[in-house]
């Protein structure tokens, strides 16, 4: 009935120094390719059986350096290029900071890269099991025998020869070991895909359920009742109903001017002129901020055609005779103060994007009316 | 084959004396010339000096508390530098005569104009800090003395309940271990600056004094057992097992100084971030960062592979290598409190060559008197029989 292909032939031994002597003899017989399977490590066996050190401590340092590597370079775009946060007051690049992920990815990395490589090696990817499962043999040695098996592939191969070697070696129990039937490439098999499959839903169902029902059930909800003022809901701490609070009469934010003209006719500041210079990256930044703020009312190209026509009082255009003589200072006036309805642009947009701002409303004034002699220089 | 007890030659009792005697010179010059700067020298070597002899009776502790049993052929020579505990006293003396040299804390007229120092003056004030050294030095010694005198008892009675005797004293000896270097390194090295406090700080001086005292274990069991003074049959798997725990010290060492480093960079507090702050300026800088480099990088490389672990001279320079980086820790622990820039010289060098000699010649006494190898101990066999 034995069709099957000879995997290796195993013999089991009672004590340690046992099959520490039978793996000596083995190598004296001149044996190389046999395996020592005991319940726990036992010391010398790797003298005994002359086995070179393992290449897996290579293969280890080089998916750990490669572990440290990434996670400190991830950390780095993360903090330093993608998203830069100062935090604690820190530079960007506080590398004592990483020290202890870049460690633990290091240790994580290796030790799954070890055990994933050995696994692999061992059980010959893309199998998943080793010939030795679900043997007699293997139910002995990972209980309280000793084994040691000798492989097909020793060129001293020789079955009569082998189990001669073993019973002389002192073995009280010898098993043929055969290769089991392998489909090809287990790992494609529709039932593992299938488990797979499984699996994936399952994780992803949980995941589902944990994050989007569980997490707002209780107890879990108590979690957010919590006694503090939240900033957008009503209370009752403060007088005004308020939770969250204005500044104190007076605060200037960092990098802010207060507006030295407040409340002054605009007389006054019609005189000021643009500092900025009238360049390309200066345009472009009102552009940006015009969109922004402006547009809303005074429509994209500033001729009070935006969406919001109609339901509110009627922005004018900026192309008016009257804005187009205004100097730069009286607009500037109109977005720190308002005018009228228009409500004051101080808070939201700096001293520097208001001039940019007006550099851009006089691109957009000049683009309407174009001149020909601007053809004319466009020509040349 | 069996152990023949042999007298060590007449040369180290010679070295010993010669480098005792020429560091005694050094430092007796020293203290006539600049006694403020020498009595820092001497914080360092009276902590150099105590990281080794209480570190080789940790590894004797050790030992016995997890049952190895590969150490046991050369548990001997942990003891014999063990045994030079009393002679820290004799360190401490000068310190104890002129604290105000180097403890600002000493001062009554500083405590008093100073609260945070008022505070805490229960617990650093004179009687009381020389009580705890000399409390602590003592009570060590007496688990010195118990340890070894079961140990040689059991040469001639080969009585194997003498080794579990020994086992129940190590385990109450190393949280009075533990306890007793914590206090040692706050009172002679954190108190330096007493203002300043770290948690960390005693765990800091453990791995530093494990690792000291097991450098020195292992120059001295590497050379005399080459030259035949150890049981015979000691081979490369000890050698590597010597190797295998100062790899593994050293980047315990590593671990707790980062730690220490990376909580006090991460709050930023001033008053806990200045004792780093005095390390990085002026060139104290270059000897953070050459810390760094000879206290584990260069300790780490020499150590990473499996080969080296066990090569007998790969051993001999690395754990010389780690003495002197231990004494580089010590002196960077220490010396920024007496100057804001380095200084080198040979007042630093009197301390570190007397208490090496120290240690050669009590090592050498105690060589002569008893075997270098437990013969009565019931683990000696199974040790020499150690395989990997
Ligand atoms: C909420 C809608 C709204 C927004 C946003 C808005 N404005 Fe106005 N703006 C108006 C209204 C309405 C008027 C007319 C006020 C009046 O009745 O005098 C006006 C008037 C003006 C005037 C004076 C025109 C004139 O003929 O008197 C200027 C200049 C101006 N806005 C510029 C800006 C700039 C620059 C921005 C962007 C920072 C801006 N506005 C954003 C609604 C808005």
């Amino acid at each position: 009935m034995n069709t099957k292909k000879i995997y290796s032939i195993g013999g089991l031994f009672d004590t340690p120094d046992g099959i520490t002597k039978a793996a000596e003899d083995a190598v004296k017989e001149g044996y190389t390719k046999f395996d020592v399977n005991t319940p726990y490590p036992v010391h010398g066996m790797e003298r005994a059986m002359n086995l070179k050190p393992s290449l897996l401590g290579f293969i280890t340092l080089f998916v750990g350096l490669s572990g440290a590597a990434f996670a400190f370079l991830f950390m780095y775009w993360v903090s330093v290029m993608d998203y830069p946060l100062i935090i604690g007051g820190k530079p960007f690049f506080s590398w004592p900071a990483f020290v202890p992920v870049t460690f633990e990815v290091t240790v994580l990395s290796a030790a799954v890269g070890t055990v994933a490589v050995m696994i692999a090696l061992v059980f010959k990817f893309p199998n998943n099991s080793h010939p030795l499962h679900d043997t007699n043999y293997m139910k002995n040695v990972s209980s309280d025998k000793f084994g040691l098996n000798v492989v097909y592939i020793d060129p001293l191969f020789d079955e009569s020869k082998v189990k001669d070697f073993l019973s002389r070696a002192g073995a009280n129990n010898i098993e043929v070991i055969y290769e089991p039937e392998r489909k090809p490439l287990r790992v494609f098999d529709p039932k593992f895909i299938g488990l797979l499959v499984m699996l994936v839903l399952l994780t992803a169902g949980v995941t589902y359920f944990t994050l989007n029902k569980l997490l707002y059930m209780p107890p879990f909800t108590w979690m957010a009742v919590q006694d503090k003022l939240s900033s957008q809901s009503q209370n009752t701490m403060f007088a005004d109903g308020y939770g969250m609070r204005n500044p104190v009469e007076g605060t200037v934010a960092r990098g802010f001017t207060p507006y030295e003209f407040k409340g002054q006719p605009d007389s006054v500041v019609k005189n000021l002129s643009n500092p900025l210079p009238f360049t390309k990256e200066n345009i472009d930044k009102g552009k940006l901020r015009f969109d922004t703020y402006c547009s809303p009312c005074h429509g994209y190209y500033g001729k009070g055609d935006s969406r919001l026509n109609g339901q509110f009082p009627n922005p004018p255009t900026l192309h008016s005779d009257k804005v187009k003589n205004w100097s730069d200072g009286n607009i500037y006036h109109v977005i720190v103060n308002g005018q009228n309805v228009m409500p004051s642009y101080a808070k939201q947009i700096s001293k520097d994007d208001r001039w940019a701002i007006i550099h851009y409303i006089r691109v957009l004034q000049r683009s309407l009316n174009a001149k020909d002699s601007d053809l004319e220089t466009k020509k040349q | 084959m069996e152990y023949q007890k042999k007298e060590l030659p007449e040369k180290v009792r010679t070295t010993g004396l010669l480098l005792a005697g020429a560091g005694l010179l050094l430092i007796i010059i020293s203290y006539i010339v600049d006694p403020r700067r020498e009595a820092f020298n001497n914080v360092i070597g009276l902590m150099f000096f105590a990281s080794i002899a209480i570190g080789a009776l940790v590894l004797v502790a050790l030992e016995y508390l997890s049952g190895a049993v590969w150490s046991t052929p050369f548990r001997r020579v942990s003891e014999f530098i063990a045994s030079s505990l009393p002679l820290l006293l004799v360190l401490a003396v000068p310190l104890f005569m002129m604290m105000g040299l180097v403890f600002h804390w000493a001062h009554e007229d500083v405590v008093s104009a100073d609260k945070v120092l008022a505070n805490k003056t229960a617990y650093l004030n004179i009687p009381f800090f020389i009580g705890r050294t000399i409390g602590i030095v003592l009570v060590l010694y007496l688990f010195y003395y118990l340890f070894t005198r079961n140990s040689r008892k059991q040469d001639e009675t080969r009585d194997q309940r003498l080794t579990k005797t020994n086992v129940k004293l190590s385990a109450g000896f190393m949280p009075v271990a533990g306890i007793g270097l914590t206090f040692l390194a706050v009172d002679w090295m954190m108190s330096l600056e007493p203002h300043w406090f770290s948690t960390i700080f005693g765990i800091y001086y453990i791995s530093a004094t494990l690792l000291a005292g097991l450098a020195a274990t292992t120059y001295a069991s590497v050379s005399l057992n080459e030259a035949g003074y150890l049981h015979p049959g000691i081979n490369k798997d000890h050698y590597y097992s010597l190797g295998a725990l100062m790899f593994a010290i050293t980047n315990f060492w590593a671990y707790i100084a980062f730690s220490q480093f990376l909580l006090i960079w991460y709050a930023n507090i001033p008053e806990e971030s200045i004792w780093f702050v005095m390390r990085w300026e002026g060139n104290w800088k270059y000897i953070s960062v050459l810390l760094v480099l000879v206290r584990f990088i260069i300790p780490y490389a020499g150590l990473l592979s499996q080969p080296a672990k066990s090569d007998p001279k790969r051993l001999k320079w690395v754990s010389l290598f780690i003495l002197g980086a231990h004494f580089l820790d010590l002196y960077w622990l220490i010396m920024p409190t007496y100057s804001k820039s380095i200084v080198f010289s040979f007042y630093e060098i009197g301390f570190p060559v007397f208490v090496i000699g120290l240690i050669i010649i009590v090592f050498y006494m105690q060589a002569k008197k008893h075997n270098l190898a437990p013969v009565g101990d019931p683990k000696l066999q199974r040790g020499l029989d150690f395989h990997l």
